[in-house]
This record gives C-alpha cells, sequence and structure tokens, in this order.
C-alpha cells in the first residue's frame, strides 16, 4: 500500500471509530435544519424558499466542526511530524487528510442532504440539484478549511479562531453553491451557469489548499 | 538611504524618527486643501451637499483596498525574502486597513442614509466591502492570538496571501450575486466624473495616502519598539529566576 493510501485509510478509521466523531456533523447538520423552522414559522412555502440556503449555511457551520481537530490530533500525538519528515510530498500527504475528512463529514452531510430536504418541503428536482451542488461544493469548503486549520494548529481556542478567519473565504463557495441549488425558482439564475462556477471554485481550492496549508504547517513546526 | 539599509531596525527608527513630523505636516497641508477645495466643489445636482461625502468615503475605500496590497507584499517578504522588517510592516497595515474599511462602511452607511433611504443596503460594492473589513479583523485577531511575533508572523502571511486571492473572486461572486438578487445595482456616478469634482478627489485620494504612510511609519516604529520592550523583559525574567 503506498504512504498516502495508508494514511487516507489510518484517518478515516480514526474518524470512524470512537472519540472519532465523524457522524457529529450530521447530526449537528440535523439538529441546526430541524430548528430553523421554530424561528422561521412552519410555512411550508416559505420553508421551500429558503430551504436550500438553510441546509447550506448549516453544511457550511457542520463542516467547520470537525476541521481544528484536522492537524491538532496529529500534531498533539506527535504524528504531524512523522508526516513532515516523511518522504511522501506535504502538499499531497495534507490534501490526503483533508480527503479522508472530507469523506467522514462532508460526504455524509451529502448523503443525509435529500432526507433533510424533504423535512423543508422541497421536491426531487429540487432535492437533486441540493445534492449535487453540497457534493461539488463541500469539498471545496474542507479544502478552503483547510488553511485555516493548518494555521491555527498549535493555538489555544484555535477553533473559535479558525471559523473567523474561514468563513468569509468561503463567500463565493456559498453564493454560487446557493445559486445552484435555487435555480428552480423564478427569476434565479441558470443551474448550468452557477453549477460551472462552483465547480471552478472547488477546483481552485483543491489546488490552492494543500500549497497553503502545507507551508502554513512547515512555518508553524519549524 | 538605500531600502537595504532600512532592513537594520536602528536605521529604520532613525529614518522613522526623522520623516515621521515632515510626512505628518505634508498630510496636514494636503488635507487642508483638499478639503477645502471639496468644499468649493459644485453640489450634485440632484444628491445637493450630501455628495461631498464622496471626498471621504471614495479615498477611504481605494486606502482600504490598498493596505491589503501592502500586507500581501509584506507577505511575500516575510515568507520569500525574510525581510526582517516585512511582518513589522504587515502587522502595522492590518488595524489601519481594517480602520479605513470600517471608514468607508460608516461614510457609506451616512450617504446612504439621505441618499437611498437606508443605511445599509445589500449592495454589492457594501457587501464586499464587508467582507474585506471582517478579513482584516480576522487578521488582526490572527496577530493577536499567537504570542511569538515571529510564529504569527508566517501565519498571518499564509492568511494575507490567501486572501489575496479570494479577494477578487469574492468581489466577483458578490457583485454577481447581487446582480441576480436585485436586478438594477444602486450606481454611486456615472462613468464620467466632472473635472471640477475629480480634481478634490484626487486631493484628497493624495491626502488619504500621506496619512496612510504616516500612520504605517508610526506603526512600525511603535511596533520594533514593543518587541524591544518584549525581548528587554524576556532578558529580565531570564536572568532573575
Amino acid at each position: 500500500m503506498t504512504p498516502l493510501g495508508a494514511l487516507l485509510i489510518r484517518d478515516m478509521r480514526i474518524s470512524v471509530r470512537v472519540g472519532g466523531g465523524a457522524l457529529i456533523g450530521v447530526l449537528f447538520f440535523l439538529v441546526v435544519v430541524a430548528l430553523m423552522p421554530f424561528a422561521i414559522g412552519p410555512n411550508l412555502l416559505l420553508l421551500k424558499r429558503i430551504g436550500p440556503a438553510i441546509l447550506w449555511l448549516a453544511a457550511l457551520l457542520a463542516s467547520l466542526l470537525a476541521l481544528d481537530r484536522l492537524f491538532a490530533a496529529d500534531h498533539d500525538d506527535g504524528s504531524l511530524d512523522l508526516l513532515l519528515m516523511g518522504r511522501a510530498p506535504l502538499e499531497l500527504v495534507v490534501a490526503t487528510k483533508a480527503l479522508a475528512h472530507w469523506l467522514t463529514t462532508g460526504l455524509p452531510l451529502v448523503i443525509a442532504a435529500p432526507v433533510i430536504g424533504l423535512l423543508l418541503n422541497l421536491d426531487a428536482a429540487d432535492d437533486a440539484a441540493l445534492v449535487l451542488t453540497l457534493l461539488v461544493g463541500t469539498p471545496a469548503l474542507t479544502f478552503i478549511g483547510m488553511v485555516g486549520a493548518a494555521i491555527a494548529v498549535a493555538l489555544r481556542r484555535g477553533g473559535l479562531l479558525l471559523a473567523v478567519l474561514v468563513l468569509p473565504l468561503t463567500v463565493p463557495v456559498l453564493i454560487f453553491g446557493v445559486a445552484a441549488a435555487q435555480s428552480a425558482f423564478a427569476g434565479a439564475a441558470p443551474f448550468g451557469t452557477a453549477f460551472t462556477i462552483l465547480c471552478a471554485l472547488t477546483l481552485a481550492s483543491l489546488v490552492v489548499g494543500p500549497f497553503a496549508a502545507a507551508a502554513a504547517l512547515r512555518q508553524e513546526i519549524e | 538611504m538605500a531600502l537595504g539599509d532600512l532592513a537594520n531596525p536602528s536605521r529604520f527608527l532613525a529614518f522613522a524618527n526623522r520623516a515621521i513630523p515632515w510626512l505628518g505636516g505634508l498630510t496636514v497641508i494636503v488635507f487642508a486643501f483638499g478639503l477645502n477645495q471639496a468644499m468649493l466643489a459644485p453640489n450634485d445636482y440632484q444628491q445637493g451637499a450630501t455628495v461631498k461625502i464622496m471626498y471621504l468615503h471614495v479615498p477611504s475605500a481605494w486606502l482600504s483596498m490598498m493596505a491589503w496590497a501592502v500586507m500581501t507584499v509584506a507577505a511575500l517578504g516575510t515568507l520569500v525574502w525574510r525581510h526582517p522588517l516585512a511582518d513589522v510592516a504587515a502587522k502595522a497595515a492590518a488595524p489601519i486597513g481594517g480602520a479605513f474599511a470600517l471608514l468607508c462602511l460608516i461614510t457609506g452607511s451616512l450617504w446612504g442614509r439621505p441618499e437611498w433611504g437606508t443605511y445599509w443596503v445589500w449592495d454589492a460594492r457594501l457587501t464586499s466591502e464587508l467582507v474585506l473589513f471582517l478579513l482584516y479583523l480576522g487578521v488582526v485577531a490572527l496577530w493577536r492570538t499567537v504570542e511569538d511575533p515571529a510564529r504569527a508572523a508566517r501565519a498571518a502571511a499564509i492568511l494575507t496571501l490567501v486572501g489575496a486571492i479570494d479577494l477578487p473572486i469574492i468581489k466577483f461572486s458578490v457583485d454577481w450575486w447581487n446582480t441576480l438578487h436585485q436586478g438594477a445595482s444602486f450606481g454611486l456616478e456615472g462613468s464620467t466624473i466632472y473635472p471640477t469634482i475629480l480634481f478634490p478627489l484626487l486631493i484628497m485620494a493624495a491626502a488619504f495616502m500621506l496619512l496612510f504612510a504616516t500612520l504605517q511609519l508610526a506603526a512600525m516604529r511603535n511596533e520594533i519598539l514593543r518587541r524591544r520592550v518584549r525581548t528587554l523583559r524576556l532578558m529580565r525574567a531570564r536572568t532573575a529566576s
């Protein structure tokens, strides 16, 4: 098995085992969405209208939840030093860690989204569009957030700082994700336009994120 | 004096001590002239005298963006060239840029109230300026979280560079989002500005640039002195124990 493959499996195993907390993100997602009707009222038409926005915001917050542990846990037990000294390029190592993080926290959100969308009165087409945008957009959230996680790796109160640093940077993903998910409504932009730009944002974050995170980790640990 | 000489903090302090009074004086003179010109400038035929808020608002917006550019160059200076004063410059520029962004938002709100009838609209420019302000606050928070200045500098430098990549994308997406939601956006002015209005605006922009330079130099001087105090305290603590 290649080192990167071994790292991917190790990270996924750690997060699904006891103490890993992979599914807490989905639970958080569900709780946030369930709280929304209490705040804005049970009007199904209104919920249908803003349902994609609620789900996207909840996904954004849920993806931040476990992010501060992405490097901090490895930093605490010293395995981050081993990864830094290893022969595999650090950029690929952090990309692999981010991929494992997305597979255990982002992908469950995407799978849970259609069911939760039903609670918000989304019909099949809306639900499909929403799942597609989440599938494409949540990796961007992880890979942008990874930079913040690398910067905040050795900090106390890192989690809160991480949210403050990362959330403004995710504005474009949120805009185009919600726009594509809401394309079924009258007056909205066509699905293809927003969705294509969302794909572009994700691809750009896949490139920029690992380099920035690896640079941050090298600076932090040096 | 060559730029390389200024890399030495003591030489930089000597330079700053000499330059700050002159720059400050020049700032006051240009501000006096610019404000005078702005007051003498004709009122807008629709907006009346409120258009004069523009002479504070627009230069603040420009400076809020320029400060991030200064921070980006300083971040490259920290990470690539390891220039000893680059992180001092980056740390000094962050609160100043944030203050200009806040000034831009406040003057924009005060201008929007009589013209648009509300203090805030989710106009594309306002929104992206707000995000810029939030990013400044994030950078300042990061500087204040990490105790060791050298480590804080490298973390802030990476955040600044990522922000420099993301800021144009944010600007583009907010523009797109706004045209999607509102149709016609509020145009602040046409593409042509009359010379009678443009000239005071440029003077005010120059005054703001001078103000930024003065504040930046003073903040850098304070930061160098603050670090010396920190080092002296650490040394005293070490010798005392």
